[in-house]
């Protein structure tokens, strides 16, 4: 039965190759896509269900027992994010049914996207550092694929940025790797944080543990974030709502499960450097989402913003702002997703991505407008939407360990972003209808029905809270706590 | 010989550092292969040089090389090709799309869209 956790992994890959085989057949990849993708979702539903009956639930490959072999492990902060990530995934491929054409449809965009998946599941999923390093490569070559396809001019120089950024980023991650077997001799996550343990956090695995900030930094858009406005404005719509809601938060998890779990030891780097990197990240976040007047470029400043507050939770570091922390890392692949649909389907409808250039789309198109009203209060975190939930415990936990300076930075990103999106709000949505009944473009059902589909969800994860509140305790609980992990994995059969 | 391969690694890292930080987009391609060259000599250095016999277990043999350095490079290698192979085939695309293969004249702006 523990084969169940492999299957996030393993489905979207074989059924990305048999999309290969059915090129010409276009409805046919659709059906097929959106069904695994749906069965990923529910395949995550009852694991992580299992997960809060049986602890944490673990896949030795080939039966090589840890720390010998390769590994799985499903805790539920993980089946979380791969739950979040599917349900995503599966609502951007609707928006994408529609908007994306059948030009990029026959270049096999089907299969790209299950490819992704497989590897921002495997990297969730994964306990095996080098196992990491490979799932982010699969997610990552799959990536350099989905944003350079379509070929347009902008497309090809902002892609070659992103490309180079990140081979770049994966081959100092395999430095780290490398210095981190000399040192500890061993890759199996739950190992490596038993010997550091055993052996202190001395100066040369605190070097090490910089490298990994770096790299995981990278990928995530901590601090290091210069590459990512730019190329997450690039790509097709469909594809720029999956990167800004999945491609930061496997960073972001990476973060989480190496600082949580092997680097915890001195809170010098665990939690006074990436407090820094947090806050910086938060103040440029949010200078740039002011500054600027395309579309594109002010919902992609707002990832970066996102970043740095989810950081914060794990700067400060208490089981509360952890827990916070997660919370609003499911918010936020929900809530960006539809932010950058909205943002597209804007720029579908106007022909425009300025926003002085386009001017009382509410009138035209009334749905569309509430809804991107719902997401501007949904990021900044007003009740009872999901973004709350986060705030107020990244907030709290704040308080507790007495981090003002997190705390006060944190709630003033919430005002920029409510700012930033308002702007594009007054500017784009009220104001003085340009557009006339005879020119305005009919919106497609199939690009209205995910954004609404996606604001569902934002409006359920508010309300659903309490629901939700047992996995998440319950992931915070395993994050803070190493030896939970340890156990499960190192423990032997149960 | 660890020192040996170390100053190896240097100078290929050295020279890795030099190509990717040049304007021309080939020279930055070939940096990061060199880089990826530089760092599956890492990988081999510090999972420990020597080792008489080959990691297979027999009887009386003690000093075994470490395997596990081996496939983690093997599988690098593997990465590294495709990587290369992509960023080569985009960087020709570019250059036919955008017209230069110099870094500086892409960096995008509204009077260079």
């Amino acid at each position: 039965m523990n084969n169940l956790i492999v299957l996030p992994l393993i489905i979207p890959i074989m059924v990305g190759i048999i999309l290969v085989f059915l090129r010409p057949y276009v409805k046919l990849q659709r059906a097929i896509s959106l069904i695994t993708m749906i069965g990923i979702a529910v395949v995550s539903i009852f694991t992580l269900n299992r997960i809060q009956t049986d602890g944490i639930i673990r896949l030795d490959f080939a039966g090589w027992q840890p720390p010998f072999g390769i590994l799985f492990v499903a805790d539920s902060f993980a089946m979380l994010l791969v739950l979040t990530a599917s349900i995503v995934t599966a609502i951007c491929l609707i928006h994408a049914f529609s908007s994306i054409g059948e030009r990029h449809e026959k270049m096999y965009f089907y299969p790209f996207v299950l490819f992704l998946v497989a590897g921002v599941n495997g990297s969730f999923l994964t306990g095996d550092l080098f196992n990491l390093f490979v799932c982010f490569e699969v997610m990552l070559l799959a990536s350099y694929v989905l944003i350079t396809l379509g070929g347009t001019k902008p497309q090809l120089r902002e892609s070659i940025k992103y490309v180079v950024i990140n081979i770049l980023a994966s081959w100092f991650f395999l430095v780290a790797l490398a210095y981190l077997y000399g040192t500890v001799g061993t890759l199996n996550m739950a190992h490596i944080s038993e010997r550091v343990a055993e052996a202190g956090q001395g100066p040369l695995l605190t070097t090490i543990s910089i490298l990994f900030l770096i790299v995981f930094s990278l990928k995530a858009g901590l601090l290091l974030f210069f590459w990512l406005p730019g190329s997450y404005s690039v790509p097709p719509t469909a594809v720029a709502a999956l990167f800004g809601a999945l491609l930061t938060k496997v960073g972001i998890y990476a973060l989480f499960r190496t600082f949580t779990l092997i680097f915890y030891h001195d809170p010098l780097i665990s939690q006074t450097l990436i407090g820094i990197m947090a806050g910086i990240t938060l103040i440029v976040g949010c200078i740039g989402a002011i500054a600027f007047k395309d579309v594109r470029l002010i919902v992609s400043y707002n990832v970066v913003i996102a970043v740095g507050f989810i950081l914060i939770g794990l700067a400060v570091g208490t089981e509360t702002s952890i827990a916070g922390s997660i919370y609003y890392i499911i918010h936020d692949m929900i809530a960006k997703a539809m932010l950058f649909l909205l943002a597209g389907t804007m720029i579908y409808l106007t022909g425009k991505s300025k926003i002085d250039e386009m001017s009382g789309l509410i009138r035209n198109y009334p749905l569309f407008g509430w809804m991107f009203f719902l997401v501007t209060c949904s990021l900044a975190g007003i009740p009872p939407l999901s973004g709350f939930v986060g705030k107020i415990l990244v907030g709290q936990g704040a308080i507790e360990s007495g981090s003002y300076v997190l705390l006060t930075l944190a709630f003033l990103s919430s005002i920029v972003v409510l700012y930033s999106l308002l702007r594009i709000f007054l500017n784009t949505i009220f104001g003085e209808t340009i557009i006339s009944l005879e020119d305005e473009k009919p919106m497609k059902m199939g690009m209205i029905i995910p954004i609404v589909l996606l604001g569902i969800a934002t409006i359920s994860l508010g309300l659903g809270a309490e629901f939700l509140s047992g996995y998440v305790a319950d992931a915070a609980h395993t994050l803070s706590n190493p030896s939970v992990y340890i156990d499960a994995v190192m423990g032997g059969d149960k | 010989m660890e020192i040996l391969m170390s100053i190896l690694i240097g100078f290929l890292f050295m020279a890795a550092v030099y190509l990717i930080l040049s304007r021309s987009l080939l020279r930055i391609i070939i940096g990061t292969g060199l880089l990826s060259h530089g760092t599956h000599l890492l990988l081999l250095t510090m999972g420990g040089l020597g080792g008489k016999s080959a990691p297979v277990l027999a009887d009386g043999i003690t000093d075994y090389a470490d395997p596990l350095p081996q496939a983690l490079i093997l599988t690098a290698i593997v990465i590294s090709f495709g990587v290369t192979a992509f960023s080569l085939v985009l960087a020709y695309r570019a250059y036919k799309v955008v017209g230069t293969d110099n870094m500086d004249l892409m960096k995008g702006n509204e009077d260079n869209d």
